[in-house]
C-alpha cells in the first residue's frame, strides 16, 4: 500500500537532520499558523498564488531562491566546520553518510533552486517592463512554471525529513547512483525533484524566448532592446536547447534505476561514461544559462549609474550570442582526465580558453563605460564592481584549468572548487543581488536600506575571499574536494580561515533579512514617487512603481536605444504618441498552476517510495487539471478593467 | 496599439522586426516550435545514446536478429499516409468545414493508432522472446529511443480526441484553431524523428 | 498582451487565412517523401552500392525526406516572418548535431582509450 515508505524512513536516530527538519517544519507551522490567524489566505490565494502577472511570479521566484539560499548555505555551514574540526585523527561532528549527503544537498539546492530560480525571477520582472509590454507570452504557463519550480523545491526539502538525499555528489554519476549502489530513495528524490522543477524551467525558457522575439513594444528593434533583453535572450534559448538533454539523461538514470535497464551499469554493455558525457552536455551550457543574465543586470547597473550609455552595444549583443553558441563545445572540460586522448581533450581545452574571449570584450565594455562617466556609488555598483575584481579572478583560474594537464594535476581538488565558486558567487550572486537591489524599488515602490545593502555587499565580499582563496592553496596543496575529514594537520589553519570567511558571508545572509525588515518598516521615508529611483535608461523606469498589473495602459513607442533616456533628455522625443484607451483587458488568475503542482509532487512522491497506486493518482490529477484547463472560454481568460478608475484606485 | 492604426502602405516600410507585439496566432506557433525544437533535443540525446550502445549487446540478440524490415516499412507508409490525412486535414480545418476536418481527423486517428499497434506488437514479440530492454545496452536504447517515439504518437492520437471533443464542443473559435494548428505541427514533428529512427536504427543495423 | 488577442482574433474570425499551403503541397509532398523512402530501405537491402557507400547515402537519403517534410509539411519558409523560425531551427539542428556526434566521437575516443567496465571490475577483484 505504502511502498517502500515505512516508520524507518525517518531519521529519528539522527540529531542533526531531526533538529533541522524540526526547525523548518516548526518555522513552516509559524507561517501558516500567523497566515491563518491574520486572515491572509484570501489575499494570498488571489494575490499571489493563482497570479499569472509575470510581476509577481519573477518575485515569488526571488522569494523562494532567497529561502533556499538560507538552506543552501546552512549546509554550507555544516561543511566549513566540519572541515575546520576534523584535521589529524578527529573525525568531526559529521558522519560520512551524512556529510555525503550534505554536499550533494548543497550543491542541487545551488544550482538548481538558488543560482537558476534567482535569474529566472529577475529575468520574469525585468524582460517584459523592459521590453515594454504587458505580459510574457503565456502568462498562464508562466505560473505553472514556477508552480513546477516550488514542487522540486518542496520534494528537495522532504528528503530532509523522509528518507534521505542523494549521497552521490550534486550530478549523480553512475555508476554509484546505479541501484546497485544506491539502493535508498535519495538519487530517486533527486531525479524526481529536478524533473519536474527542470520541466518547469523548460517551459520558462519557451515562454521568455517567445517573448522577447514576438512581443516588443512598437519601434524596439532587435538593436534596440535593453542588453539585459539580448543576455535573457541568449540564456533562455540555451535553456531551450540544454534542459531536454538533462531531462533525458535523467530519464534514462530512472529507467535503470526502475525497469532494470542498462544504460549506465557495470553490467550488460551499459557504459557510465556515457552519462557524464551527456550530462555535462547539458552542464556547460547551464554554467551560461547562470552567468548570461548576471552580465546583463551588470550591464544595465554600470551604465545607470555611470550616467552613460553602454560602451559597444554591438560587441555586447555579439559577446553574448557567441558565448551562447560557443557554450555548447566546451563540455569535455569537465571530464578531462577520464580518458580522452589528447586530440580530444587539445580540442576542448582550446574552444574553453576562446570562450575566454567574448568574456573579454564584456569587461573591457564595462571599464569603458565607467571611464569618464561620472559613477554614483550606489548599493548596485558595489556589487558590480566587486563582480568585475572577482569574476576576473575566477575566469583565470578558469582558464587555467583548461589546460589539460594543468587539469590533471588541479582536478577533483580544492582548487576546483574555488573556481566555481569564484565565478558562481563572484559572477552569478553578485549580479542576482545587484539585480535584487536594483529593482527592488520597480517592484515594491520603496528603496532598500541603501547603508545595510552597502553592509551586505563588504560581508560577501571580504566573507568570499577568506572563504574561497584558501581553498585555492588547499587544492595546490593535494586537498581533495568531498572529503569529509584529513589527515594532514598543516592544512588546519587555512580550513579555519575558510569557516571565518562562510561566518562573515552567514552575516552577510542575516543582514539581508534585516535590511528586508528594517527596509518595509521605514518604507514611507524611502518611497519612490517617481517611479524612477536611479535615473533609469530603460523603459521599466518609465512606469511608476510598483507598475500596475498591465504595466503599459499604451505600449510605448520607441525609436533608439535607452528609449526612457532619450525621452527624458530631449523635449522631441516621446514614449506615448496614442491617448490613453478607456479600457484594458487583463489576464485572469488561474489556479492551475497551483493545482499542476499539487498533483507533480503527489506523482513525485510516490514514484519516489514506489507507491504506485498514488503515482497514478497524481498524474490523472495532472491531467484533468489541464483537461480543465483546456475548455476555459475567452470571457473566462480575460477582464477588463478601466483605466482611468483603476489608476486612480491605486 | 500603434502599429494598427498604421495604414497597409506605411506598414511596408517598417521592418517586421520595429512593428510591435506579433498577433496571437503568431505568437502562440512559434512558442510551440520552441517546444518542438526542444523535444528533438530529447530525441537528439536519445539517439545519441542508441549510436553509442548499438554494438553493446552483452551476448544478446542483434539488431539484425531482430529487425524486420518488412515491417518497419508499413509502419513508415502508415505514419506518411497519416501526415498526408493530417495535412488534409488541416486545411479542411484553415476552411472550417467540420465533417471533411473531422473525417480526415478520423483518418488520421486510425492510421496512427494502427502505427502504435504495430510497434506494441513489434515490443511485445521481442520481450517474449527474451529480448527485453533489460537484456543489453543496446536493448535498453532501442527500446527507449523508438518507445519515446511511440509515446510521442500515443500522446498526439490523445490530443486528436481531446480536440475533436474541443470542436464539438467549442465550435471552430481562434483558441481552438490555434491548438489545432499546434497538433499539426507535432504530429509532422513527429515524422521527421521517425525518418531517424527508421534510417539509424532499423536500416543502419549491422 | 490582450488587445491583441481580441484584435487579431476578431481578424481571424472575419477573414480566415489559410496559413497551411494546398492539398497539392501535401501531395507533392507526399510524393517526394514515398520516393526517399523507398529509396533508404532499397539502399539498406541492396547489394549493388559499394559497403562503405550506403551510411552516407543513408544519411543523405534521411536528411533529403526530412528536408521536404520541413516544406511541404511544416510549411517552412524563407518568407522574412518565418525568420525567427528558422533561425531558432537552425540552433536546434546545430545542438541536436553537437550532442548526437560530439558524444559519438568523444565516446570512441574514450573507449579506444579506457578499459571496459567490466574488465576494470575483475581488476578489482
Amino acid at each position: 500500500m505504502l511502498g517502500k515508505l515505512s516508520w524507518a524512513a525517518i531519521p529519528f536516530d539522527q540529531p542533526i537532520p531531526m533538529i533541522a527538519s524540526l526547525m523548518v517544519i516548526l518555522t513552516m507551522l509559524a507561517v501558516l499558523l500567523l497566515v491563518t490567524w491574520k486572515g491572509w489566505w484570501p489575499y494570498l490565494w488571489s494575490e499571489w498564488i493563482t497570479s499569472v502577472d509575470h510581476k509577481r511570479i519573477g518575485v515569488m521566484y526571488i522569494l523562494l531562491a532567497l529561502v533556499m539560499l538560507v538552506r543552501g548555505f546552512t549546509d554550507a555551514i555544516m561543511m566549513r566546520s566540519q572541515l575546520a574540526l576534523a584535521a589529524g585523527g578527529a573525525q568531526g561532528y559529521l558522519p560520512p553518510e551524512h556529510y555525503n549527503q550534505i554536499f550533494s544537498a548543497h550543491g542541487t539546492i545551488m544550482i538548481f533552486f538558488v543560482a537558476m530560480t534567482f535569474m529566472v525571477g529577475l529575468m520574469n520582472f525585468v524582460v517584459p517592463l523592459q521590453l515594454g509590454i504587458r505580459d510574457v507570452a503565456f502568462p498562464v504557463l508562466n505560473s505553472v512554471s514556477f508552480w513546477l519550480t516550488a514542487a522540486g523545491v518542496l520534494l528537495v526539502n522532504m528528503s530532509l525529513v523522509i528518507g534521505e538525499f542523494a549521497r552521490t555528489g550534486w550530478l549523480v554519476y553512475p555508476p554509484l547512483s546505479e541501484l546497485a549502489y544506491s539502493p535508498g530513495v535519495g538519487v530517486d528524490y533527486y531525479l524526481w525533484a529536478l524533473q519536474i522543477s527542470g520541466a518547469g524551467t523548460l517551459l520558462s525558457g519557451i515562454n521568455l524566448t517567445t517573448t522577447i522575439l514576438k512581443l516588443r513594444a512598437p519601434g524596439m528593434g532587435y538593436m534596440r532592446m535593453p542588453i539585459f533583453c539580448w543576455t535573457a535572450l541568449a540564456s533562455n534559448l540555451l535553456i531551450v536547447a540544454a534542459f531536454p538533454i538533462l531531462t533525458a539523461t535523467f530519464a534514462m538514470l530512472l529507467l535503470d534505476r526502475y525497469l532494470g535497464f542498462h544504460f549506465f551499469t557495470n553490467e550488460a554493455g551499459g557504459n557510465a561514461m556515457m552519462y557524464i558525457n551527456l550530462i555535462w552536455a547539458w552542464g556547460h551550457p547551464e554554467v551560461y544559462i547562470l552567468i548570461l543574465p548576471a552580465f546583463g543586470v551588470f550591464s544595465e547597473v554600470i551604465a545607470t549609474f555611470s550616467g552613460k550609455s553602454l560602451f559597444g552595444y554591438r560587441s555586447m549583443v555579439i559577446a553574448t550570442m557567441a558565448i551562447c553558441v560557443l557554450s555548447f563545445m566546451v563540455w569535455l572540460h569537465h571530464f578531462f582526465t577520464m580518458g580522452a586522448g589528447a586530440d580530444i581533450n587539445g580540442f576542448f581545452g582550446i574552444m574553453t580558453m576562446i570562450i575566454a574571449v567574448p568574456t573579454g570584450v564584456k569587461v573591457f565594455n564595462w571599464l569603458f563605460t565607467l571611464y569618464g562617466g561620472r559613477l554614483r556609488f550606489d548599493a548596485p555598483v558595489y556589487w558590480a564592481l566587486g563582480f568585475m575584481v572577482t569574476f576576473v579572478v575566477g575566469g583565470m583560474t578558469g582558464v587555467l584549468l583548461a589546460i589539460p594537464p594543468a587539469d590533471f594535476v588541479l582536478h577533483n581538488s580544492l582548487f576546483l572548487v574555488a573556481h566555481f565558486h569564484n565565478v558562481i558567487i563572484g559572477g552569478v550572486l553578485f549580479g542576482a543581488f545587484a539585480g535584487y537591489t536594483f529593482w527592488f524599488p520597480k517592484a515594491f515602490g520603496f528603496k532598500l536600506d541603501e547603508r545595510i545593502g552597502k553592509a551586505i555587499f563588504w560581508c560577501w565580499f571580504i566573507g568570499f575571499y577568506l572563504a574561497f582563496m584558501p581553498l585555492y592553496v588547499l587544492g595546490l596543496m593535494g586537498a581533495t574536494r568531498r572529503m569529509q575529514h584529513y589527515d594532514v594537520a598543516g592544512w588546519q589553519p587555512l580550513m579555519l580561515v575558510a569557516l571565518v570567511g562562510a561566518i562573515v558571508i552567514l552575516t552577510g545572509i542575516v543582514l539581508t533579512g534585516v535590511q528586508l525588515v528594517v527596509s518595509i518598516r521605514t518604507r514611507d521615508q524611502r518611497r519612490d514617487l517617481t517611479g524612477d529611483p536611479w535615473d533609469g535608461r530603460t523603459l521599466e523606469w518609465s512606469t511608476p512603481s510598483p507598475p500596475p498589473a498591465w504595466n503599459y495602459a499604451v505600449l510605448p513607442s520607441v525609436d533608439g536605444l535607452d528609449a526612457y533616456w532619450e525621452a527624458k533628455k530631449s523635449p522631441k522625443s516621446r514614449l506615448q504618441n496614442d491617448p490613453e484607451p478607456e479600457t484594458i483587458s487583463v489576464p485572469r488568475n488561474s489556479p492551475i498552476g497551483f493545482v499542476l503542482a499539487f498533483f507533480a509532487v503527489m506523482a513525485g512522491f510516490a514514484l519516489i517510495w514506489h507507491i504506485w497506486w498514488m503515482a497514478i493518482a497524481g498524474l490523472i490529477g495532472a491531467l484533468m487539471t489541464i483537461l480543465a484547463h483546456a475548455w476555459r472560454v475567452s470571457d473566462e481568460v480575460e477582464y477588463i478593467v478601466e483605466s482611468e478608475a483603476s489608476r486612480a484606485a491605486i | 496599439m500603434s502599429a494598427s492604426s498604421l495604414t497597409h502602405s506605411e506598414v511596408r516600410e517598417i521592418p517586421l522586426s520595429e512593428r510591435g507585439p506579433a498577433p496571437r496566432n503568431v505568437v502562440v506557433s512559434f512558442g510551440f516550435w520552441l517546444f518542438l525544437l526542444s523535444d528533438i533535443v530529447i530525441f537528439a540525446a536519445l539517439f545519441a545514446a542508441f549510436a553509442v550502445l548499438s554494438h553493446e549487446t552483452a551476448g544478446g540478440p542483434s539488431g539484425d536478429d531482430l529487425f524486420d524490415r518488412s515491417r518497419v516499412l508499413l509502419e513508415t507508409a502508415i505514419l506518411l499516409a497519416s501526415s498526408f490525412t493530417c495535412g488534409l486535414m488541416s486545411l479542411a480545418v484553415e476552411q472550417r468545414k467540420l465533417i471533411p476536418a473531422a473525417s480526415w481527423g478520423a483518418v488520421t486517428f486510425l492510421l496512427g493508432a494502427t502505427f502504435v499497434g504495430m510497434e506494441l506488437s513489434e515490443f511485445h514479440g521481442m520481450i517474449e522472446s527474451g529480448a527485453g530492454p533489460d537484456r543489453s545496452a543496446f536493448l535498453s536504447a532501442f527500446f527507449t529511443l523508438v518507445g519515446t517515439h511511440g509515446l510521442h504518437v500515443s500522446a498526439g492520437l490523445f490530443w486528436l480526441l481531446v480536440m475533436f471533443a474541443q470542436v464539438l464542443t467549442l465550435g471552430f473559435r481562434p483558441m481552438v484553431l490555434r491548438r489545432l494548428r499546434c497538433f499539426s505541427l507535432f504530429w509532422h514533428a513527429l515524422d521527421i524523428v521517425w525518418i531517424g529512427v527508421f534510417t539509424i536504427v532499423y536500416l543502419g543495423a549491422h | 498582451m490582450a488587445e491583441s488577442i481580441e484584435t487579431t482574433e476578431d481578424q481571424e474570425a472575419g477573414a480566415p487565412r489559410v496559413a497551411g499551403g494546398s492539398w497539392q503541397g501535401y501531395l507533392i509532398g507526399l510524393v517526394f517523401a514515398i520516393i526517399l523512402t523507398l529509396a533508404s530501405f532499397w539502399v539498406a537491402g541492396t547489394d549493388m552500392i559499394w559497403g562503405p557507400g550506403v551510411p552516407i547515402l543513408l544519411a543523405v537519403l534521411a536528411i533529403a525526406q526530412m528536408g521536404v517534410h520541413l516544406v511541404f509539411f511544416l510549411h517552412i519558409s524563407s518568407a522574412p516572418d518565418s525568420l525567427n523560425n528558422i533561425l531558432a531551427l537552425a540552433f536546434g539542428v546545430f545542438v541536436v548535431a553537437l550532442v548526437v556526434f560530439g558524444s559519438m566521437i568523444i565516446m570512441a575516443n574514450l573507449n579506444a582509450n579506457m578499459m571496459s567496465m567490466p574488465e576494470l571490475m575483475n581488476m578489482q577483484r
